[in-house]
């Protein structure tokens, strides 16, 4: 008789799944199971996921996540902080999409501060978060396939990803960890010629994404890899708390840009792709199909972009320009009072959601009206996509773990803070 | 930006038609109507039937919980629970205040069950015990680890 784990077995630890292959050993009804560690060295968890998977011979049985190898404790470093220092930490939680959490966090703050942000800003922001979108994307798209064995996209997807790191250098000297968004607006004026070198990727993109396409979508061993492999019913989705596009995947139609819209979203008009297949297949269509709305969307902000300013009219928020600085007295004593002494926020509590590239990311920030935050919070969409991992791959074979895996975009660095 | 509402009364009367409101009427303590967002306070004891409530009056999805050390004042922990509806379009936020350095509260996996990994965390790094838990360990820190690093009164720099 194959084994089947224990039905009580929900989203269990590592020590329940040693456990589960020790009931098994002892019943003779039974064939007898093993337990088999795999990270957090792997090169197929992205990172440092560890799992520890029960299986009967090539069938998973039962498994666990172990996380927590990266944990930094960005939440409690953010409570030492001035509520404008906690901007670069916010880069290094989700590291394929530092855009998204400037973005969340300014919102939080600005949310709590009242500040109203120009439209000019507002535009750069979308623009910039859907070029974050697309870049995330082609990670992800590039060591999905390298996963699954076909090395060749991992180049292509690469080749874009370092003109779009290009981009996001000339506009916030860092390549990764940008921290371009400041609470109130933005850090500078993107440079001279930016614009049309957004332009002339966004027109060059679209054949790029076709040529993915054609790499691996009509490619017999890649379809039989992903078609019917890990199948989440919208129920369950909804159950386990996955979001963004294994979410719209599985045919529930949330996506926060649409539906409950922030920075300027509802002006612009995109689709929302979706699919009710729920298996890795439709995760890997739906990412293809965000990429061509990302570059319609960041389109529209291109072509849109209003003139005026980029920051807010708050002088005891936002430091001042150098060149006033240095010749304007009281110019000059905000900046040293925001340098040294930061900015209170008054007291209260916000939780701010943006749609991450893996799903809905939100900053949770209590003020009690000081200079530093009393607590903020991340709500990361891979730590909660992660519970759906055992419902996905549970009876299904090791192979397809790997994936399932590569399917949800995890990343640690989010997941572990 | 709008003046807060504050007291129960105050929210009622500024949103008669909310779901989360009316079908909380008798669980809810007080409740807040600040910067767009509702904030709604129940007894310990009734976190599951508050949760029970709003998910049947339409707010399915759960998207985050976590806790607040207000640390020295009392009652110090705040947990926070928020949930979205994906039809109403809404989020309500519900609230939770536990008294004591060793404080205790049931567990919402019953009614979501992606609320266990959130569970594990705030057990692991503030200390709150969760009453019927499936599995309630230490998720980030070492299994072996002494103390809750996210307690106020717990040094940035650990203790060693």
């Amino acid at each position: 008789m194959s084994p089947v784990a224990a039905p009580e077995m929900v989203n269990p630890g590592i020590n329940d799944v040693i456990e589960d292959a020790k009931r098994h050993a002892k019943d003779p009804a039974q064939d007898q199971t093993m337990v088999l560690n795999m990270g957090p060295q792997h090169p197929s968890t992205h990172g440092v996921l560890r799992l520890v998977l029960e299986i009967d011979g090539e069938t998973v049985v039962s498994m666990a996540p172990d996380i927590g190898y990266l944990h930094t404790g960005i939440e409690k470093t953010a409570e030492a902080k001035f509520y404008q220092q906690v901007v670069p930490l916010t880069d290094r939680i989700d590291y394929l999409s530092p855009m998204c959490n400037n973005l969340c966090y300014c919102l939080a703050v600005e949310k709590l501060l009242g500040l109203e942000i120009p439209e000019r800003a507002q535009t750069i922001r979308v623009l910039l978060n859907e070029l974050t979108r697309i870049q995330s994307h082609l990670v992800w798209l590039g060591t999905h396939a390298m996963d699954i064995g076909a090395l060749t996209v991992f180049l292509y997807c690469f080749r874009e990803r370092e003109e779009l790191l290009r981009l996001f250098e000339a506009v916030a000297g860092q390549r990764m960890m940008t921290s371009y968004f400041r609470i109130g607006g933005l850090s500078m004026e993107p440079p001279a010629g930016w614009f049309a070198r957004v332009q002339k990727f966004l027109n060059m993109m679209p054949s790029k994404i076709a040529e993915y396409e054609g790499l691996l979508s009509g490619n017999p061993i890649w379809y039989s890899r992903l078609k019917g492999v890990g199948y989440l019913s919208p129920e369950d989705a909804v159950r386990l708390g996955v979001t963004g596009p294994p979410l719209r995947a599985s045919g529930v139609d949330w996506d926060l840009r649409r539906d409950m819209p922030y920075t300027g979203y509802e002006k612009y008009q995109f689709k929302v792709p979706i699919s009710h297949d729920g298996d890795v297949w439709a995760r890997y269509t739906i990412r293809l199909e965000e990429m061509y709305e990302s570059i319609k969307i960041a389109q529209q902000a291109l072509d849109r972009m209003p003139e005026g300013r980029i920051t807010a009219d708050a002088p005891k928020i936002i430091l001042p320009d150098r060149e006033e600085m240095k010749t304007q007295m009281e110019s000059l004593i905000h900046h040293f009072k925001i340098v040294t002494e930061g900015f209170g926020v008054p007291a209260g509590e916000v939780f701010q959601t943006v749609e991450s590239p893996r799903g809905v990311m939100g900053y949770y920030v209590v003020s009690d009206g000081t200079n530093k935050p009393l607590r903020v919070h991340m709500r990361n969409p891979s730590y909660a996509t992660l519970q759906a991992l055992e419902t996905m791959c549970k009876g299904k074979l090791l192979g397809d773990v790997v994936a399932v895996i590569g399917s949800i975009d995890i990343v640690l660095g989010e997941i572990d803070r | 930006m709008a003046e807060a509402l504050l007291t129960l009364d105050a929210v009622r009367e500024a949103l008669p038609d909310n779901a989360a409101l009316t079908t909380l009427r008798d669980l809810a303590v007080s409740a807040k109507f600040d910067r767009n967002e509702l904030t709604i306070t129940v007894a310990p004891g009734n976190i599951v039937a508050a949760a029970r409530a709003v998910q049947a009056a339409g707010y399915n999805f759960f998207e985050d919980c976590t806790a607040v050390d207000w640390y020295p004042s009392e009652p110090r922990f705040q947990m926070t629970y928020h949930i979205v509806s994906t039809t109403l379009k809404q989020r309500v936020r519900l609230a939770v205040l536990l008294e004591g350095d060793d404080p205790a509260v049931d567990s919402i996996t019953s009614v979501w069950p992606s609320s266990n990994f959130y569970e594990r965390e705030v057990f692991d790094l503030f200390g709150i015990r969760f009453v019927g838990h499936p599995n309630l360990v230490r998720i980030m820190m070492p299994l072996d680890w002494k103390g809750h690093p996210l307690r106020k009164n717990y040094p940035v720099e650990g203790y060693r």
